[in-house]
C-alpha cells in the first residue's frame, strides 16, 4: 500500500510506555510492536496491564511518559487522526440495548463520517458478514450474548478500520458463540488485510487464533512470539505463562470479577 | 494539512467549515438516535409524564381555586403551565447526565469517544440529545395543559421559540449533571446530588410564583438560575407574558457554551 521506501509503520509501536493509577503501577515500561496484518494477542491473567495498555492505544488515556503510534499517527498528537483508523470493542457489553442492530451499527456508520451514499448498504453488509441480516431490526435486548458480540464487531467493521482492537471478545461466552466470534473475525481479516488487536486471558483461545502472542504481568511483555515458538520445549501456554513469571493465572481482584459478571448479566 | 498548504484559500474555508460540519453532524446523529430510542419506548413518555401532570392537575387546580398567588390577570394555571414544562425538562436533563455513569459502566462511553469525535462534539450531542427527549415530553405535558384550559399561543414561530428554549435550558442540566458525574464519578452519589440540586433550582426560580413575591435573598438567587430565564422565554412565548426575550435567549445560550465546555473538560476523567 504505502508509496514511500520507507519500511511500512507498524499497526501499534509502544515505547517505553508507562501508567499508574494512584500507587499502583498498571503498565511499566511497556515496548510492544504489533505489525500491520496480524492477529496479535495481548495475553495476561486480570491486572496485568492489558486493558490499560489498550487504553492508551485508543487514545481514552494519556501515553505520557512514552510514546505510542497507530499506523506512523503519534496518538497523542493526532486522537482524531487515530480514531479514525480504530475499530474498538470494549470488554463491556456495549451494544444499545433498546435499539435495533441496524439501529447500533448506523449509529457508529454516522459518527465514522461513513458518506450518506454508501451508508445503509455498508451496515447491511456488516450485519450480514456478521450473520445478524434477520435480526437486524429486532431491538439489541432480544439478543444472545454471542448475537450482541458481533453485533458490536459490526459496529467497529463498519468504518473498514485498519485496526481492529478488542478487548477480551469472548468473556462470558459459551464455546459455540465463542467460535461464531473468532470465524468472523478471521473472515474479516481475511477480506481486509486489516490488522486485529485483541487481549484475552484465555490461554487456549490465543493459542488458536493469534499469529503472535506478548506475555504481559505485572505492566510488562514477558515473553513474545508465536504461539508455537513460545511452547516450545515448555508445553502448553499456560506453562509458558508460569515458566517466564512463576505466577499462576489466578489473579485479579473483585472488582473484576465483578465487571465479568455484570457484563455477562446484561443484555441476557 | 498539505492540501491546506497547496490550496490555501479552499484550505482555510475548509478548516472552519470541517470541525463546524463534524459539530453539527454528531448532534444530528445523537438526536436522531434519541428518536430512535423514543420510538422503542413510548411507555417511557407516559410515565414521565405523570409527575408534570400532578403539578399541573393537583397543585395548579389548587392554587388557582383557592387564589394563593396573584397572578395579576393571568388565570394561575396559565402562569404556572411554562414553569412544569421548565421542570420537567430539568428532571429529563439531570437524569440524562446520570445515565452517562451507566454507559461509562457499561463501556458505551469508551466506544463512543474512540470514533472521530472530539470531546465537545461529543457532549454537546448528548446535551441537545437531552433536549430532544425533553421536546418530546413537552408534547404531552402540552397536550394535558390544553385539556385543562391553559390558553396557549397558536403562533409557530412562537412554537419554534419554545422548542429553542427547552432545547438550551436541558443542555444546561444535563451538562451540569454529566460535570458532576465527571467529579463524583458514583451513580449513587451522583442521584444524591442530582436530587439535591434539582429541588432548588426549581423552587428559587420563577416557575411557581412570580419573582416579586420572592424575598430579596432568594431574588438574588434567582437572577443567577438559568431555569429562571428558561421560565421566563417560555412563559413570553406561550402564554404571552412580557418577557426579555433577548436576555434570556442570550443567558441561556452562553450557560449552554459555559456548561458544554465545563462538562468537556471533565470529561475524560470519566475514561480513566
Amino acid at each position: 500500500m504505502s508509496t514511500s521506501e520507507n519500511p511500512p509503520e507498524p499497526a501499534v509501536l509502544c515505547r517505553g510506555v508507562r501508567k499508574a493509577f494512584g500507587g499502583t503501577t498498571a503498565v511499566d515500561g511497556l515496548d510492544l510492536r504489533v505489525e500491520r496484518g496480524e492477529v496479535f494477542g495481548l495475553l495476561g491473567p486480570n491486572g496485568a496491564g492489558k486493558t490499560t495498555t489498550i487504553r492508551m492505544i485508543t487514545t481514552l488515556l494519556p501515553t505520557e511518559p512514552g510514546s505510542i503510534t497507530v499506523l506512523g499517527h503519534d496518538v497523542a498528537r493526532d486522537r482524531i487522526g487515530v480514531r479514525r483508523l480504530l475499530g474498538y470493542v470494549p470488554q463491556q457489553l456495549s451494544a444499545d440495548a433498546t435499539l435495533t442492530g441496524r439501529e447500533n451499527v448506523a449509529l457508529f456508520a454516522r459518527l465514522f463520517d461513513v458518506p450518506r451514499r454508501v451508508r445503509r448498504e455498508k451496515v447491511a453488509e456488516v450485519l450480514a458478514a456478521m450473520d445478524l441480516t434477520e435480526a437486524a431490526d429486532r431491538p439489541a435486548k432480544t439478543y444472545s450474548g454471542g448475537m450482541v458480540r458481533r453485533l458490536e464487531l459490526a459496529q467497529a467493521l463498519v468504518s473498514t478500520p485498519q485496526l481492529l482492537v478488542l478487548d477480551e471478545p469472548t468473556v462470558g461466552l459459551d464455546p459455540v458463540a465463542r467460535d461464531g466470534v473468532w470465524d468472523r473475525i478471521a473472515a474479516t481479516r481475511a477480506e481486509t488485510g486489516m490488522t486485529v488487536l485483541v487481549t484475552t486471558h484465555a490461554m487456549q483461545e490465543a493459542d488458536e487464533h493469534c499469529d503472535r502472542i506478548a506475555l504481559m504481568h505485572r505492566g510488562r511483555v514477558r515473553a513474545l512470539g508465536t504461539p508455537a515458538a513460545l511452547k516450545d520445549g515448555i508445553g502448553t501456554l499456560d506453562d509458558v505463562f508460569r515458566h517466564h513469571t512463576g505466577d499462576d493465572l489466578e489473579q485479579g481482584g473483585i472488582s473484576d470479577v465483578r465487571s465479568a459478571r455484570r457484563t455477562a448479566g446484561r443484555l441476557g | 494539512m498539505s492540501a491546506a498548504l497547496a490550496a490555501p484559500q479552499a484550505g482555510w474555508a475548509e478548516s472552519w467549515w470541517a470541525p463546524v460540519r463534524v459539530f453539527l453532524s454528531r448532534i444530528a446523529t445523537m438526536c436522531l438516535v434519541e428518536l430512535q430510542k423514543l420510538r422503542h419506548d413510548r411507555t417511557e413518555l407516559v410515565t414521565r409524564a405523570v409527575q408534570p401532570a400532578l403539578w399541573l392537575l393537583v397543585f395548579g387546580n389548587v392554587f388557582t381555586a383557592i387564589h394563593a398567588i396573584p397572578t395579576g390577570n393571568v388565570p394561575y394555571l396559565d402562569f404556572l403551565a411554562p414553569g412544569i414544562l421548565a421542570q420537567s425538562a430539568l428532571f429529563i436533563a439531570i437524569f440524562y447526565g446520570i445515565q452517562i455513569i451507566w454507559e461509562r459502566d457499561a463501556g458505551v462511553l469508551s466506544k463512543l469517544l474512540v470514533t472521530p469525535t472530539p470531546r465537545v462534539a461529543m457532549v454537546a450531542a448528548k446535551a441537545f440529545a437531552a433536549g430532544i427527549r425533553a421536546v418530546a415530553q413537552a408534547v404531552v405535558v402540552l397536550a394535558l395543559a390544553l385539556v385543562l384550559g391553559v390558553s396557549l399561543t397558536a403562533n409557530p414561530l412562537k412554537w419554534l421559540g419554545v422548542v429553542a428554549a427547552l432545547m438550551l435550558g436541558s443542555a444546561i442540566f444535563c451538562c451540569l449533571s454529566i460535570a458532576i458525574a465527571g467529579l463524583v464519578l458514583s451513580r449513587d452519589r451522583l442521584m444524591g446530588i442530582g436530587q439535591a440540586i434539582t429541588m432548588p433550582l426549581f423552587f428559587a426560580s420563577n416557575a411557581l410564583y412570580p419573582v416579586a413575591l420572592m424575598p430579596t435573598w432568594l431574588q438574588w438567587v434567582n437572577h443567577v438560575n438559568p431555569l429562571s430565564y428558561e421560565v421566563e422565554a417560555l412563559r413570553g412565548l406561550m402564554i404571552g407574558e412580557p418577557a426579555r426575550l433577548g436576555l434570556c435567549f442570550a443567558v441561556l445560550l452562553g450557560a449552554a457554551a459555559l456548561m458544554i465546555s465545563l462538562a468537556s473538560a471533565v470529561l475524560p476523567r470519566l475514561t480513566r
